[in-house]
This record gives C-alpha cells, sequence and structure tokens, in this order.
C-alpha cells in the first residue's frame, strides 16, 4: 500500500499477535532456548537451613568428580566483587551465600561443568556446615521475635526515601509506610458502627512455564547477559554498579519470555550469572528447574487488619488498616510493594479520616517480590472482604453499599491525589448488570447450596518511570522498533507496532520489532505494574510522530507534496537510490509528586488509575466442602483498548490465574522447609479449573493522558476474584473465611465449626 | 558421560535422521540437539505438557521418556505441522482465536487438540476440556484454547494435513 492511500486505523483493532506463527510452529524465539559456543552449565548446591553461619563449605568432592570445571562460592566471589550484594530496594542478596545463609533454598555454591548432567551430580556431593541461628517465618512474629534476619538494613541508593534506613539494626522492618488523613480516632468517635477484622493470604509462586533463565557471556572487556527478564535496562545498571563499570560494558539482551508475572523483574539470577563468567572467562548458562523458582521468587504472604467507622446512613466514615508484608529473606521489591500498593489500602472509597500503616518485614523464607497486581490482590482480599462483611452487618446490599461509597471523578483519594479517569462508577454498573444482580438468585438447597459474589480493588500505576523508545524508518518505507518493553504473553510488540504503523501511516506489515538488546534499544524503566500500554504507548506515539514530522519535512524539502507521496519514493528523490534512514525518538516520564514521609500524602501520586471488578456465582457442595465457581465475571476500565482482543484474554487470563491463589496454590512450609515446590503438589488452574461460564467486559472509557486513551489493563482482573469467592460463600452457606486459599478443606472445616461439631487438627 | 551412548535412528517430521544419544539423554534433550526447540522442558515431572512429542503417533512427555527408545520410530514435533509454508487447520485456528499469549504451552497444546481432532472430529466442549486436562497454561488462555479446537474442528482440523495412518494394532494413529 502506497502512503499516498488511506491506512485503516490500527489502534483499536484486535489485529493478530505480530509473533502469532512463531508461537504455533515451535519457532518462538525464547532465551530458554540458548546455547553458546563453549558454554558451561550452572547448577546451584543451596542452603538446608533457614537461618545459620556458614561454618565450612566442602566442595572437594564434586571438585574432583570428572568432567566438572569448576566450584564457585561466595568466596570466590568476593575476588571478583568486593560487595557482591544486589537488590532494587536494598543491597541485601549476596550473589551466592557470604558468611550467613537466610533461607532454606539460598544458592550457597556452583557448579560448573559442560555437560549439565554433571554438574547436577556433582552439586549433590557439596557438603555445608552451618552454626543454626533463630529463624522467624511468620511476619506478625518477625515484628517482635529475637531472631534477626539482617544484621543491618541496607537500602540501595537508587531511592533516596529509603536513606534514612541506612544501618538500622535489631529489626525486621524493612521499611514502615504510613498515611495519614484526617483524624481516624475522631472518626471511629464520630461514627455509629465500628467493624474490625483480620485476614491472611497465603504465599505463592508465579509458576512462569519457562523456567528463570540467563546466560552470562565474556566479551572482550564486557560482557553479555542473556536473561529471560521483563527488566533489561535495570538489570544493566545494576549489574555494572556491582562490577564497577560503565554501563556501555553490559550489554543485556532479552527475548520473548514464557510467561514472567512478576518473577522476572528487576534483577534476579543475572548477577550470578555475570559473576560465574567472568569467573570461568567462558560463557555460563543459569538455568533454573520449576522446583527452583518456588526458592528463588514468591508472592507476599500478608496480614491484614482493618477496621471501619460506619454512619447510619450507609457511609464509611473512617477506616484504618495495618499491613504486614512477609518479605521472606531478601527486600527484592518489597519495601515498593509496601508503600505503593500500600497507599491504596483503604479501598475504592471516598473516606473523609484514613489511617494507614504497611510494614515490609523480613522473615527466614524466600524472598518474596512482586506478582501481577504489586499487592493489590493482598489488599483487595482484606478490603473487599471487609466491605461486604459491613454490608451483611448492616443488611445492605453489597453492589449499593459499594456504589455508595465509591469515589467519584475528581474527589480525593486518601493519598491526596484527585481521581481522574478512574471509572469506578462505570465498572460497578456494568459489574452488576451482567450478574443481573437485581433479580432473584437461586440459592440452592439442601446438600449443595449456591451464593453470588462481588468485589471491586484500584490499582495506581507505577510513578515516576521513564520509557525510551526510537522508529527507524527504511528507504522502501517499512520500520524497525526499537525498545525494551519484553514481550511476555501480554502483546506488547503487537500493541506497539499498532501504534507506531497508525502513527507513520503505514501498514502493520511494514513494521518489525527489534527485542531488548540494550546495545541498541534505549532505557525503559521495566516490563511491569502494567505500565507499558501507557508509559512506553506514549514514547512510542512521540517516537513515531517525530520519524514522521521528519518524513513530512522531507517531502517539503524536495517540494513533494507531504503525505500524500509514498515514503519510499521521497527517500529515491533524496539521496539518488533507495538510501538512508529516518530515526525517530520518543521518551515519557509521567507527572509525579513525591509523598510527604509523614502523611504519605500526595496530590499527584499516579498517572492512571486502574479499575476491576469481580463477580462470581458458586456451588458448594456441604458434605464435601467441594466449591465450584459456576460463573466468573471480570469487568475492568481499560482506558479505549489499543487491541480490544488482547485485552478480553488478558483479563480472562488474569481472572484464572487469581482462581488459582482463591483456589488451589498455597505454598507450605514446615519451619521455613517448603513441602510442595513441585507442580506435582502445588496445582495451579489447568481446563478443569476453569468456571463454566466466564466473560470479560470493558466500559466505555478514555484515559485522557494516555496514548490514544489507553491504559494498562493485566492485572485488572486479578484484584477481586479471591474476595468474591469470599464472599459468594458466605451467600451460600453463611459462614466466613478470612484465609486462604479457599480449599474443600478448609470450607468443609468452617462449615463443621458453624454447626458446633469442629474437626480435630491434624 | 557421553562414552557409554548409541547411535539410534529414527523419522523426525518424515526425515530420517541418526544422531548419538547418551542412555540418560530425554527426548527432549535429543530434539534440541537436532535444533527443535518446540518441545520443552518445564516442570520436568511430566505434568505440564510443554514437552509434548508424538512417537509412532502418541503423545508423550519428552522431558520423561528417554530419547535412546526412538530408535527405529516415527517422532512428531509441532515443527512437523506446518507443510511448505503453510501452518495446519490447528495451527491456523490457535492464530486466528488468539489461543496462546506467552506461547511456551502452545505447541503441547497444538500437538494435542491435533491429536484429538484425528481420534474425534467432532468434539464437545467437555471432550476438549478432558482431552487438554494435562496440558498447563500458566497465561490461563484457556477459553481461547478451547475455541480454536473447536473452529479447527469446523475445518476439519483432524484431517487434511494430518495424515492419518493405522499400525498393526489399530489404534488409529496418525503422522502430521
Amino acid at each position: 500500500m502506497s502512503d499516498g492511500q488511506l491506512t485503516p486505523d490500527q489502534v483499536g483493532q484486535s489485529v493478530r499477535r505480530v509473533e502469532s506463527r512463531d508461537k504455533v510452529t515451535g519457532r518462538a524465539d525464547y532465551i530458554h532456548n540458548l546455547r553458546l559456543p563453549g558454554m558451561l552449565h550452572a547448577k546451584i548446591f543451596r542452603s538446608r537451613v533457614a537461618h545459620g553461619k556458614i561454618v565450612r563449605i566442602d566442595t572437594s568432592m564434586a571438585r574432583d568428580f570428572p568432567g566438572v570445571h569448576s566450584v564457585i562460592t561466595g568466596e570466590d566471589v568476593l575476588r571478583l566483587i568486593p560487595s557482591p550484594y544486589f537488590g532494587p530496594a536494598f543491597h541485601d542478596q549476596p550473589v551466592l551465600a557470604i558468611g550467613k545463609v537466610h533461607f532454606i533454598g539460598e544458592p550457597v555454591a556452583v557448579v560448573l561443568a559442560t555437560d549439565p548432567h554433571v554438574a547436577e551430580e556433582a552439586a549433590g556431593m557439596i557438603d555445608a556446615e552451618y552454626e543454626e541461628l533463630p529463624a522467624v517465618f511468620d511476619e506478625i512474629e518477625a515484628m517482635t521475635s529475637r531472631a534477626i534476619v539482617h544484621d543491618e538494613l541496607r537500602p540501595a541508593g537508587t531511592f533516596p526515601d529509603l536513606k534514612h534506613l541506612k544501618g538500622r539494626k535489631n529489626t525486621n522492618v524493612a521499611l514502615d509506610f504510613k498515611l495519614r488523613r484526617g483524624d481516624v480516632v475522631k472518626g471511629f468517635a464520630e461514627a455509629d458502627h465500628v467493624f474490625e477484622h483480620r485476614f491472611t493470604i497465603q504465599p505463592v509462586m508465579h509458576t512462569p512455564l519457562e523456567p528463570m533463565i540467563s546466560l552470562g557471556e565474556p566479551d572482550g572487556d564486557g560482557l553479555i547477559i542473556h536473561s529471560a527478564t521483563q527488566m533489561p535496562s535495570f538489570v544493566r545498571i545494576e549489574i555494572a554498579r556491582l562490577l564497577g563499570w560503565n554501563e556501555g560494558r553490559v550489554r543485556v539482551k532479552s527475548s520473548l519470555l514464557g510467561g514472567g508475572f512478576g518473577a522476572k523483574v528487576y534483577i534476579k539470577l543475572e548477577a550470578l550469572a555475570a559473576a560465574l563468567a567472568l569467573l570461568a572467562r567462558r560463557p555460563v548458562r543459569v538455568a533454573l528447574t520449576m522446583e527452583e523458582q518456588f526458592y528463588t521468587i514468591t508472592n507476599h504472604a500478608a496480614t491484614m487488619r482493618i477496621k471501619s467507622g460506619v454512619m447510619r446512613d450507609g457511609r464509611i466514615h473512617a477506616r484504618s488498616c495495618e499491613i504486614w508484608w512477609n518479605g521472606g529473606a531478601y527486600a527484592d521489591i518489597g519495601p515498593r510493594i509496601t508503600q505503593k500498593s500500600g497507599f491504596t489500602a483503604a479501598g475504592p472509597y471516598s473516606i473523609e479520616h484514613v489511617h494507614i500503616d504497611s510494614y515490609a518485614i523480613y522473615t527466614n523464607l524466600p524472598p518474596a517480590g512482586a506478582m501481577r497486581g504489586f499487592g493489590i490482590p493482598q489488599l483487595v482480599w482484606g478490603y473487599e472482604s471487609h466491605t461486604d462483611l459491613i454490608a451483611r452487618e448492616l443488611g445492605l446490599d453489597p453492589l449499593a453499599f459499594r456504589q455508595l461509597n465509591a469515589l467519584k471523578e475528581g474527589q480525593e483519594h486518601a493519598t491526596g491525589t484527585p481521581m481522574r479517569d478512574a471509572a469506578i462508577d462505570l465498572v460497578l454498573e456494568e459489574l452488576g448488570r451482567r450478574m443481573t444482580w437485581g433479580a432473584s438468585f437461586d440459592r440452592g438447597q439442601g446438600t449443595v447450596r449456591r451464593g453470588r459474589g462481588i468485589a471491586i480493588g484500584i490499582k495506581a500505576c507505577i510513578s515516576p518511570s521513564t520509557s525510551f523508545a526510537m522508529v527507524n524508518v527504511s528507504a522502501d518505507g517499512s520500520a524497525t522498533l526499537y525498545f525494551n518493553t519484553v514481550d511476555m504473553g501480554q502483546g506488547s510488540d503487537t500493541a506497539m507496532s499498532q501504534i507506531a504503523a497508525q502513527t507513520l501511516r503505514i501498514p502493520m506489515d511494514k513494521i518489525k520489532v527489534v527485542r531488548a538488546d540494550t546495545a541498541v534499544t534505549p532505557y525503559d524503566m521495566g516490563t511491569l505494574g502494567s505500565r507499558s500500554t501507557f508509559h512506553m504507548g506514549h514514547a512510542m506515539h512521540l517516537a513515531a510522530q517525530d520519524a514522521r514530522s521528519k518524513i513530512d519535512a522531507m517531502a517539503q524539502e524536495l517540494g513533494l507534496p507531504v503525505r500524500e507521496t509514498p515514503i519510499d519514493a521521497l527517500f529515491r528523490k533524496k539521496f539518488g537510490m533507495s538510501a538512508g534512514n529516518v530515526v525517530g525518538v520518543g521518551h515519557y516520564t509521567a507527572p509525579y509528586v513525591p509523598v510527604d514521609p509523614e502523611t504519605g500524602l500526595s496530590p499527584d501520586i499516579t498517572p492512571n488509575w486502574m479499575v476491576g471488578a469481580t463477580g462470581v456465582e458458586v456451588e458448594v457442595d456441604t458434605e464435601t466442602g467441594h466449591l465450584k465457581v459456576l460463573r466468573l465475571v471480570s469487568v475492568a476500565d481499560a482506558g479505549k483498548a489499543i487491541n480490544p482482543g488482547i485485552v478480553a484474554t488478558q483479563l480472562s487470563g488474569a481472572a484464572i490465574m487469581s482462581l488459582g491463589g482463591a483456589l488451589l496454590e498455597h505454598m507450605q512450609y514446615t519451619e521455613g522447609e517448603l513441602t510442595n515446590g513441585s507442580l506435582a503438589y502445588y496445582k495451579i488452574p489447568a481446563m478443569h479449573d476453569i468456571p463454566e461460564a466466564m466473560e470479560g467486559g470493558i466500559v466505555e472509557s478514555a484515559q485522557a493522558t494516555g496514548p490514544f486513551g489507553a491504559k494498562g489493563v493485566g492485572e485488572s482482573a486479578s484484584f477481586g476474584v479471591a474476595p468474591a469467592i469470599a464472599n459468594a460463600l458466605e451467600h451460600a452457606l453463611g459462614i466466613r473465611i478470612t484465609t486462604l486459599p479457599l480449599t474443600p478443606e478448609v470450607i468443609y472445616r468452617a462449615l463443621r465449626e458453624a454447626e458446633g461439631r469442629a474437626l480435630a487438627e491434624e | 558421560m557421553d562414552a557409554t551412548g548409541s547411535l539410534i535412528s529414527f523419522k523426525l517430521n518424515g526425515e530420517s535422521v541418526t544422531t548419538h544419544v547418551a542412555p540418560h539423554h530425554s527426548l527432549v534433550e535429543v530434539l534440541r540437539g537436532l535444533g527443535l526447540h518446540g518441545a520443552r522442558e518445564s516442570c520436568g515431572q511430566g505434568l505440564c505438557g510443554c514437552c509434548t512429542v508424538l512417537v509412532d503417533g502418541l503423545a508423550v512427555s519428552g522431558c520423561l521418556y528417554l530419547g535412546a527408545l526412538v530408535d527405529g520410530k516415527t517422532v512428531s514435533t509441532v515443527e512437523g505441522l506446518e507443510h511448505e509454508g503453510n501452518l495446519s487447520t490447528v495451527q491456523e485456528a490457535f492464530v486466528e482465536c488468539g489461543a496462546f499469549q506467552c506461547g511456551f504451552c502452545t505447541p503441547g497444546f497444538v500437538l494435542m487438540a491435533t491429536q484429538l481432532l484425528h481420534h474425534n472430529p467432532d468434539p464437545q466442549d467437555g471432550e476438549i476440556r478432558d482431552y487438554l486436562a494435562g496440558n498447563l497454561c500458566r497465561c490461563a488462555t484457556y477459553p481461547e484454547i478451547v475455541q480454536a479446537v473447536k473452529v479447527a474442528a469446523l475445518k476439519g482440523g483432524g484431517v487434511g494435513l494430518c495424515k492419518p495412518v493405522t499400525d498393526q494394532r489399530g489404534t488409529g494413529q496418525f503422522t502430521p
């Protein structure tokens, strides 16, 4: 198609994913596939104690095993990197354990060999002796425990607001975030009713089917890291910092990811891969097994206490929330979850007096980090269970109670930031419509009972953050996109291609995406928190506009009709042949005002709000406790969808993944030792776990500040699944469960207890 | 460890191949050595279906199936479904329905769906779910996958590009 012809709109169309063919033919490019010449395989020897001083690591048998290249411990790493501690919020995680181990499963030593089976067998021959120290696993106990996970706190310099925590000792509290709005004591005194509940949520694992993998490859005086990472730019910065190099010497390449869900954000295996490659002076592949992923990153288990003062007319007048986030042995991004999700703990409601305390806590468990929703699902579990309990107690309709209290356009959120383009009302209305909420509902009888429930949550898009993009238009009128958003299934390659195609006014098939490679693709904060459509979408739009305006200027300079002359004709005329390029660049940083450290308030805390609600109809067998979700409805405010088809898939995917956390998944520990770290014992949703009826809807809305009115949607349908089910369960049976997951055993025990026939604990 | 290996020959997606295999190498490892990445090890326990491969027309977990055992057999992988640059009916249907997100599990689902439609050209929803119950998709693209299988069935996905053959036991196996 020539440029002179009208190119149909690409944005807003459900075009097929650009990498479709590669994915159905098995040719999709994952780091998992990569083998490098002369490569060594790394196998990790892990701690068997939860907290202890390392007395001795005996590597002699492993070293002598035929085929072993070398065995590396923390001592070797120290010779290469004087301070080998990494992490986005705290520099607390050693490349390999140094002096102490902090959880069962922590990497202590690594065997390198050309044959992965040799490396694995030899890793089993390593022996370590520890002097055990008191350990703590529960987030509440850790607040006062004599077991202290880290001798002192080591905040990363990248976050100036954490500086005051540097060197703090004798505490497991990595960060305490507080929000103070109004006077909550006065608010409770004024309220007609006061309700208080406590909820807990279990640890779960992201379980990407492409297990985490990073390869280090020495490259002249530099290093290439090939990694299944959601954050190539951050990895480069962090590796350069660890090595004391300039960033140019570190090249980070990512690819399509076989799932991420937050497991592959910030820095995970990359520091180890870098150290091993530099020590061995050869390429090294660090590839985890599914089991090892459970020891690498988990979601935060959490406890939440929530108290509300409610007026006679049903208005929520005051609310206080305390949340304790079980961060495990290393902070990872937990402190940021504690703060940046913590400030939404009072929910999507207009409340005069709000008081929030949110604590990031170290324990001797595997490190917890970001997982789809970035802490929001934990909070919504608490506040939407609580909201429903209040409505029931006051005899108010759960939907009407939420609608009465919902934040309206322009009203101030608890942080002081006015709500803009957050379609909370529309989402609730659409949910009610799809659930036929006003109609009567058959609650069953005998041993099969039915109930229905709803829940809604909001999330603030992470801020401040920056995205850069480049668009390179070739002389034949095709274009190549350079950007660091990593497509892990959310469809970002497709969405960015749509934005670029529409802006450049060229068809989609003339667009090619260059996957993240920090040697050529510019900076991006990272692929996380549903920020890419908004931030990278802006950057790509600006980059394509820049390129398009240069092309138009070329036409003007050549005296040819602007916008109507085909691009290839312009280049031929200007350069006398098909030659040259036009490069457009764009970047975007959302406006942001830092929070006041004393009050947690800010007039501009986020560039956009995500809104997601869930409604379910459930059926429960009272003889077995078995709960079946008959119908699941997800409704979200997606702004204006760039690709409605992919948005719908994101919604149902997030909802089903969250069903796993609501009904099935639970990392079970005995004294800090994980007892179900494999897919044989840790069940994630499969075909038979999806509800018979599923539907998703997006409301008619637009994010005025978003590219083409769009905003992110990858997490919105994950917010309310668990509380909607717990609310439906109470509707069905009159029992309230405040822990997750809602397994048949948990439900059956609660039923028996309600009947005064409690079962004995096992 | 390779010292104890052996040379094996088998049909891979219609072509004869001979390769060296150590006794402990899985079929996935053998396929990697031959440059095929469509079958992939994920859970390593035969529980997720990412490593699905057809051996003599029957689906096996390539992460558990010993490579040496395919000697003299016929092996079909997702890479063999495409014919002369054309996607198979099932592959087309997966693209049309957007029945994948990250794509890591997709080859396993495509192969199982192909095998299902060969045995049962017009499956009902429940039959589709039963047949694909052993494959996991963490992105949870399950509704779209069920839809894709139905679309492929309408277009005759079990026949067409998948040529049915019957072996001596008459189990109606096929080679793509």
